[in-house]
């Protein structure tokens, strides 16, 4: 069979990756296991609790539990049409496959299926997973039994589809329209700005505030506005209230499932035919480079005054890697969601019920801004883990140069440090400081908050770019996939530990301040007070210093 | 120049390269020929320092490659067989950040990549990012940064390939003038033609072995050849009954 023998090389690819040394090595099969069960079990119960609890309300209940399950998917299919338009323009345009497959005498209709289901493949394996634990909820609670499960794959299967097509659709009109490296540049701003808005909105409605019961102001209007379908024409709506019916209603509706069957098998005729007559004239197109002249003059400039006391070969490498991040799209364009996540934790900061009462609570202000610190902590690890473990990835094709030339390994990796640290110790004193001013922290905590974030953002930093090394991604091309590999996983574990030993380390004199302003009103530093801040600092500078080692080392046992 | 002792790669049960010894003179131009996978490239990127030897030792100029890394790689160009270039660097950027890694800078770098550039008739793309280069210009700009430090040596990894016979043709008159300016090439080569008019010294490489060590002359008289070709001497070492496989296979 012709499909047959256009998938079969990536089948064989997938398999012998499974079957390669090392790649499911026991101690990341179990990580990756145990993570991946506890966000199942995470998910499940969340939802089991929630569905539990509509179940026993009267009327409502089910249309709630309907509600919440379109919602989901309509989220879910959302975020499918987005991973779908950019997974296509790999598979489609720019895969290495592609210029065999093209010359070889592979059926138009063959290729875009088998490059159809590819795409469907890389862009939905995640959220079909996530849909497992979230259908279990739902099977459980309203006793869907065992057909529930072929029901359930019968019903997604389609919503799946409907997306890949249309996702796939776009982008051969986007090839088509702009050339295939300008089209990358254009989706993944688009991709990440819209993922970024998209949460921004999410928080800024305080979704927090529907908890509470002075909201429902009218039953009858909430049940109307409930029994309204949200999108009626869309096949997540469909999908939702077929499950739904089977899982409450007396009769099954067979309008829902046969919807969403033809509607997939239509766009899948209609991405045919767009292929067809678009796909040659896009594909020419996808090998057309891009023309970009570019004036560095500019970079020179600002940069050199900067990097003047360094060494030539270090200024060059740091000149070097500034201009390939502002140059390379799906670099820069994360600070987008740097920005997001940042405004995000601000906001959160801001909208804590701190000042809700006449006095302030002294004791509940110095404890969040204390705990802050792991917060700020973590959210500086989310930065590092974006922004610097990429980095010694980033060098992997380009590795025989710098190893055959007199830079030392040393330089190399400090330069990567600096370069990466330097932005991360403003950002980190900014949110601090800022923080703290919100909460209206005391000159005590403001000092242990800086001083603290100071040291642990070296660390951070340090930790990125080791694990970056130890845990190497030579072949992928998109930095903004390289965080999140099994390294990128390890480096953020590794980050929450430490964050966590500094956090119970300093528990000891935040008391003693405590217990010091409540008694006697003033603060004396104490012996206790001097050791813990010392054994942090320690702490922080061991965990610079050695996982810049463990890197090097690694790096020298690099072959290319 | 360049002296190799024992020089060994293992890659498991493999082994890759199996104890070379070997000296390229200062001021020679040596050719480094062999079959597929006779471990021609695994040698000349322990020679650059970019893999470790599993054991034995390279020297360039007098320096150890694994004892003093840098002062061995300031003398050293390397011109890798795929030209992996920073995609987001433009041409002329490039050359730079190269001088730079070799500690030089300034008016006479910017000097030096121009005449590169124009040399290998770049100078046009000179402001344009390399994502834009086809593999032919990439290589010329490769070549282009081995020689912009001005390096004592080169060591040069199928130099020919991407290249047009343009480029090619002025590629052998680089290389054969930087070698009469007391500059040394060490270059691995399947282009057997190339290798018997521009090398002074070659050795035939199979298994990991050197086969056969010399002038044209020696390897005809080492292999008893006559006045053989390369070519007929090549497969005599190697022991090539491939073109009879070849017209059975055409013939189908």
């Amino acid at each position: 069979m012709p499909l047959l023998r256009v998938i079969v090389p990536k089948l064989y690819t997938a398999r012998a990756r499974i079957r390669q040394p090392g790649s499911f090595s026991k101690g990341k099969t179990i990580t990756i296991g145990t993570i991946g069960l506890l966000f199942w079990a995470v998910v499940f119960g969340v939802l089991y609790r929630m569905l539990r609890y509509f179940r026993g309300v009267e009327e409502i209940g089910p249309l709630l539990a309907g509600k919440l399950l379109g919602l989901m998917l309509l989220s879910f299919i959302s975020i499918l049409l987005l991973s779908n338009v950019i997974t296509a323009l790999s598979s489609f345009f720019l895969a290495r496959d592609l210029e065999l497959l093209v010359s070889s005498p592979v059926d138009w209709l063959h290729l875009y299926l088998a490059k159809l289901g590819e795409t469907m493949v890389h862009s939905s394996w995640m959220v079909a997973l996530m849909t497992v634990p979230m259908l279990a909820a739902y099977g459980i609670v309203y006793d869907g039994g065992l057909f529930f499960v072929p029901f359930s794959l019968l019903v997604l299967t389609p919503m799946l589809m409907v997306p890949a097509v249309i996702g796939s659709a776009i982008t051969l009109i986007l090839v088509n329209a702009f050339p295939a490296r300008r089209t990358r540049d254009i989706l993944s701003i688009i991709a990440v700005g819209s993922a970024g808005v998209l949460v921004l909105l999410f928080r800024l409605v305080k979704p927090e505030q529907l908890a509470r019961p002075e909201g429902f102001q009218n039953l009858l209007d909430f049940i109307t506005i409930l029994r309204t379908p949200t999108s009626p024409y869309l096949p997540s709506e469909w999908a939702a209230s077929t499950i739904m019916e089977f899982l409450v209603g007396d009769s099954l509706d067979p309008l829902p499932l046969l919807l969403l069957w033809s509607t997939a098998g239509t766009v899948v005729v209609i991405g045919a035919i767009l292929h067809r007559f678009m796909y040659a004239n896009g594909f020419t197109k996808a090998q057309e480079g891009s023309e970009r002249f570019v004036k560095g003059s500019l970079w020179e400039k600002v940069l050199r005054p900067f990097t003047r006391s360094l060494s030539v070969a270090k200024r060059e490498f740091v000149i070097k890697d500034i201009k390939l991040f502002f140059r390379d799209t799906t670099q820069w364009s994360q600070l987008i969601l740097l920005g997001v996540l940042v405004m995000i934790y601000l906001f959160n900061i801001r909208s804590l019920p701190l000042f809700t009462g006449e006095e302030v609570p002294f004791f509940l202000v110095t404890v969040v801004s204390f705990l802050n610190l792991g917060l700020a902590g973590f959210v500086l690890a989310a930065i590092a883990a974006r922004f610097v473990f990429p980095a010694i990835s980033l060098e992997g094709r380009q590795m025989w140069l710098l190893r055959s030339s007199p830079l030392d390994l040393r330089s190399m990796m400090w330069s990567k440090y600096w370069i990466g640290t330097v932005p991360l110790v403003v950002l980190a004193m900014v949110i601090t400081v800022f923080t703290n001013v919100l909460l209206r922290a005391t000159p005590f905590m403001m000092a242990v908050g800086v001083g603290t974030i100071f040291f642990l953002t070296l660390a951070i930093s340090a930790m990125a770019l080791g694990y970056g090394a130890l845990f190497p991604q030579f072949e992928t091309e998109n930095a903004a996939q390289i965080p999140t590999s099994f390294g990128g996983l390890v480096f953020m574990m590794s980050t929450v530990a430490l964050l966590g030993a500094v956090i119970v380390i300093l528990a000891l004199p935040i008391y003693e301040y405590l217990e010091a302003v409540r008694t006697q009103g003033t603060v004396r530093i104490n012996a206790t007070m001097v050791t813990a801040f010392g054994l942090v600092a320690a702490l922080c500078v061991a965990a610079t210093i050695v996982p810049i080692q463990i890197g090097l080392k690694k790096m020298e046992t690099f072959e290319f | 120049m360049v002296r190799l002792e024992g020089l060994t790669k293992t890659y498991g049960s493999f082994r890759a390269v199996d104890g070379i010894d070997l000296h390229v003179p200062r001021g020679s131009l040596y050719g480094f020929i062999g079959p597929n996978g006779a471990g021609k490239t695994t040698s000349l990127r322990m020679i650059a320092g970019i893999l470790k030897p599993t054991s034995g030792r390279v020297w360039l100029g007098g320096d150890d490659v694994s004892e003093d890394p840098m002062a061995a790689k300031q003398r050293l160009g390397f011109i890798p067989d795929r030209p992996f270039v920073y995609e987001k660097l433009t041409g002329g950027e490039f050359l730079r950040f190269v001088a730079g890694l070799y500690g030089q800078d300034g008016e006479k770098v910017e000097k030096r990549s121009d005449e590169l550039l124009e040399l290998f008739e770049l100078t046009p793309w000179k402001n344009e990012l390399v994502e834009a280069y086809s593999h032919g210009m990439r290589q010329k700009l490769i070549i282009s940064s081995a020689l912009v430090h001005r390096p004592e040596v080169i060591v040069v990894d199928e130099p020919m390939v991407g290249l047009d016979p343009r480029g090619a043709r002025l590629l052998k008159d680089i290389f054969r003038g930087f070698v009469e300016r007391g500059g040394t090439v060490l270059m691995s080569t399947h282009t057997l033609e190339v290798a018997q008019v521009v090398c002074d010294r070659m050795a035939i490489i199979q298994g990991g072995k050197i086969a056969a060590e010399g002038t044209m002359d020696d390897l005809r008289k080492q292999t008893e050849s006559g006045d053989g070709s390369l070519e007929d001497l090549f497969l005599k070492v190697t022991g090539g009954a491939a073109e009879k496989e070849l017209a059975s296979i055409l013939e189908g």
